[in-house]
C-alpha cells in the first residue's frame, strides 16, 4: 500500500525536514510493501529531486492559494490527495507546519495517529511506532490499528541518504478551499540553520556572564558550522532572543553534537537537549549536574577553554 | 467572549519516571504531577487577561479521573471562572480531543486555547484535533495575540523566526512561550477557587484506535570523559574519533 509524504516546503526551496520525511516515507513504503508518493504544496523549485531521497513519484499541487500554510487548508488538499491516490498512509515530519497537520489529518482520515516517532515503523502483522516520551526518560511503542495511519518524523532521527535519481513530477486536480486566515507578515532569521533541523549546536548559558561575551559562542559555531542557542536565563535576560531558547519551554532539539558553554545543566535544561547524539558540557563547577548528563566535559574556565577549543578546531579544519 | 482553555496534566519534570509490571501503564505512585506549563503559564494566562479586557467568561477542561482535580483547582485559583472534568482516563490525544470537541460543540466558544504541547508525550496533536473536529481555523505556537473586535492578529513561531496572521474568531489557538507571563495563585484566588463550580461529566463513546503497546527505559548513559581544559585538541581528537561527530 502506498504512502503519501507531505514534502514541505519553504520559499520555494525543500530542506532536510522535506529529504529526511521522504526518506522516511521510502523506508516506511518498503515495510509495507508499496510505493513512496511525495506531495508538494504550492510553488517550489525542482520538486523532482525528490526522488534522490526515495519519492517514487511526485504530486505537485501548484496552487498560489497553498504558498502560505494553512492547517485547515493543507489538511483538506492532503485528505483528498491521499484518497485519490489510495494512499493509506501519510507521512510529516514533526515539523512546525507537520505539528500543526498531523493531528488534523488524523481526525479528517479516522486514522490511527502517532507524531514524533524516531525510527522507520516495525509492520509484522501489526503496524507499530516508537517515540522517545518524558524528556527521553523512556520510550514508548504503539500499535496503529487503523486502516489510515498518520505518522510524523522527528526531525534529525534518521540521516536522509541519496538512494534514487529525480522522479517524475505530476499533478492531479484538488480542491483548494479557500484560507480563512490572512498571512500579513513572515520574518525570518537568514542565514542560520533553524535550530530544529541543525546537526550540530553550540549553546551559551548564564557563565558567559552577559551579552558582549556571546562573540565566543558565534566563532566557536561558525568553525564548527554550527547553529547558536541558549538557556532559559539568557532568554529571559534578553541576551538573546527567545527563539535560540532551548529546553523544556523552549525548542527541543536532538543535533548529532551539543556543545553547551556555562550551561549548569537544570533538568528543564536537560529535558529539551538529552536526545543530542554527543554532549560536551564546558562549566567551571565540576559539581554542574549536566556533567552527569554529558559524553565529554571540560571543568574549566570558559573563557580561556572555549578559545582553545577554537583554535584547535581551526587547526583540526585545517588538515580535514 | 466565551474562552474555553484545554488543561493536561503532566508528571513534573523532575519525577523519576517508572512504569507498571508489564510495562503497558505509567506508575504514579510517588510522582508529583503539575498542570502542563504551556497550558497554565501561555494558554490560561492569555485567556485571562483578554477576558479582563473584554468581559466573558474563561472556562477551563481537563479529560481524566478524580486525580486530576488538584490541577483543575489550581486553574481556578489562577482565575477560571469554572471548569469542566471529564471524567474518563484518555487513552490517546485523538480520545482527548473527541471528548472537548464534543463539550465544545454544544457549548460553542469564541476562542479555543491549547499548550502548543504537553511536556510529557510533546505531540502537539490534540489542538489540530480539536480544530478539525470542530472545523475551525488552528494557529499553532502563538507567542502574540491581540483580538480587534470580531478578529485577531497573532504572532507564531516557525522555523527560525515569527510569521504574523489575522484570522477571524471563532478559531483554536496553541500558546508557546511569549504569549503570557506565569500568575501565581495569590491566597485568594486558592480560596475562592474551592467555591468555583467544578462540573464533572461523562465520557462519550469513542473507538479507540491506538494502542500503547509497551514502555520502555533507555540504557544507562555512560560515565562522561573529562578531558583536560588546557588539551582542547584532545578533544577535538575525540570528537572525531570517538564519537563521529566533526
Amino acid at each position: 500500500m502506498s504512502v503519501l509524504v507531505f514534502a514541505e516546503s519553504h520559499d520555494n526551496s525543500f530542506k532536510k525536514p522535506a529529504f529526511e520525511a521522504v526518506y522516511f516515507g521510502k523506508k516506511t513504503a518498503e515495510k509495507l510493501g508499496g510505493q513512496c508518493i511525495a506531495i508538494v504544496l504550492g510553488s517550489a523549485d525542482n520538486p523532482a529531486q525528490l526522488g534522490k531521497y526515495g519519492a517514487d513519484k511526485v504530486v505537485h499541487i501548484n496552487d498560489t492559494a497553498l504558498n502560505h500554510f494553512d492547517s485547515q487548508v493543507y489538511c483538506s488538499v492532503i485528505a483528498q490527495a491521499a484518497q485519490n491516490l489510495g494512499c493509506k498512509t501519510v507521512i510529516l515530519g514533526h515539523s512546525s507546519d507537520g505539528k500543526s497537520l498531523t493531528g488534523r489529518l488524523a481526525v479528517k482520515l479516522n486514522a490511527a495517529c502517532v507524531s514524533g516517532v524516531n525510527a522507520v515503523p516495525e509492520a509484522n502483522g501489526a503496524v507499530t511506532v516508537t517515540k522517545s516520551v518524558y524528556s527521553g526518560k523512556a520510550t514508548v511503542h504503539y500499535t496503529l490499528n487503523a486502516e489510515n495511519k498518520i505518522i510524523s518524523i522527528m526531525g534529525n532521527s534518521l540521516s536522509p541518504q541519496v538512494i534514487g535519481t529525480d522522479c517524475e513530477v505530476e499533478s492531479i486536480s484538488i480542491t483548494v478551499p479557500a484560507s480563512k486566515i490572512k498571512v500579513i507578515n513572515v520574518d525570518k532569521v537568514v542565514g542560520q540553520i533553524p535550530l530544529p533541523e541543525a546537526e550540530k549546536v553550540v549553546s551559551g548559558g548564564r557563565g558567559l556572564k552577559g551579552p558582549e561575551n556571546w562573540g565566543l559562542v558565534e566563532e566557536l559555531a561558525a568553525v564548527l558550522g554550527a547553529t547558536t542557542a541558549c538557556s532559559r536565563p539568557v532568554a529571559d535576560a534578553h541576551w538573546r532572543p527567545h527563539h535560540e531558547h532551548v529546553g523544556q519551554t523552549g525548542i527541543a532539539i536532538r543535533p548529532n553534537l551539543y556543545i553547551a558553554i556555562g550551561i549548569s545543566g537544570a533538568i528543564q535544561h536537560l529535558a529539551g537537549v538529552n536526545n543530542s547524539k554527543v554532549i560536551v558540557v564546558i562549566n567551571k563547577d565540576p559539581e554542574a549536574p549536566f556533567f552527569k548528563g554529558a559524553d565529554y566535559g571540560v571543568c574549566g574556565d570558559l573563557f580561556e577553554v572555549v578559545p582553545k577549543l577554537t583554535e584547535a578546531l581551526k587547526k583540526f579544519k585545517a588538515q580535514h | 467572549m466565551k474562552i474555553l482553555v484545554c488543561i493536561s496534566k503532566t508528571p513534573d519534570t523532575t519525577a523519576k519516571i517508572s512504569f507498571n509490571g508489564d510495562g503497558t501503564t505509567f506508575n504514579a505512585s510517588g510522582v508529583q504531577f503539575i498542570m502542563n506549563p504551556y497550558d497554565e503559564w501561555y494558554a490560561l494566562v492569555r485567556a485571562l487577561e483578554i477576558q479582563e479586557q473584554l468581559g466573558g467568561t474563561v472556562t477551563i477542561i481537563n479529560v481524566g479521573g478524580v486525580d486530576n482535580d488538584t490541577v483543575i483547582r489550581k486553574g481556578l485559583a489562577i482565575g477560571a471562572e469554572n471548569a469542566v472534568r471529564i471524567n474518563s482516563e484518555p487513552t490517546s490525544a485523538m480520545f482527548t480531543a473527541f471528548q472537548i470537541s464534543e463539550f465544545a460543540k454544544v457549548n460553542s466558544f469564541d476562542l479555543i486555547f491549547t499548550g502548543k504541547e504537553t511536556i510529557d508525550f510533546n505531540g502537539a496533536e490534540v489542538g489540530p484535533m480539536i480544530a478539525e473536529y470542530l472545523d475551525l481555523p488552528f494557529i499553532s505556537f502563538a507567542n502574540d495575540l491581540k483580538i480587534n473586535g470580531s478578529s485577531a492578529t497573532i504572532g507564531r513561531e516557525i522555523e527560525g523566526g515569527t510569521e504574523t496572521i489575522e484570522v477571524n474568531l471563532p478559531f483554536v489557538i496553541s500558546a508557546a512561550k511569549g504569549l503570557a507571563e506565569q500568575r501565581i495563585p495569590n491566597m485568594r484566588g486558592i480560596m475562592m477557587a474551592k467555591s468555583k463550580p467544578l462540573e464533572v461529566i461523562e465520557a462519550k463513546p469513542f473507538t479507540e484506535n491506538l494502542q500503547t503497546k509497551q514502555f520502555e527505559l533507555p540504557a544507562a548513559k555512560s560515565a562522561v570523559k573529562m578531558v583536560d581544559p588546557d588539551n582542547m585538541d584532545e578533544l577535538v581528537r575525540l570528537l572525531h574519533e570517538e564519537a563521529k561527530a566533526i
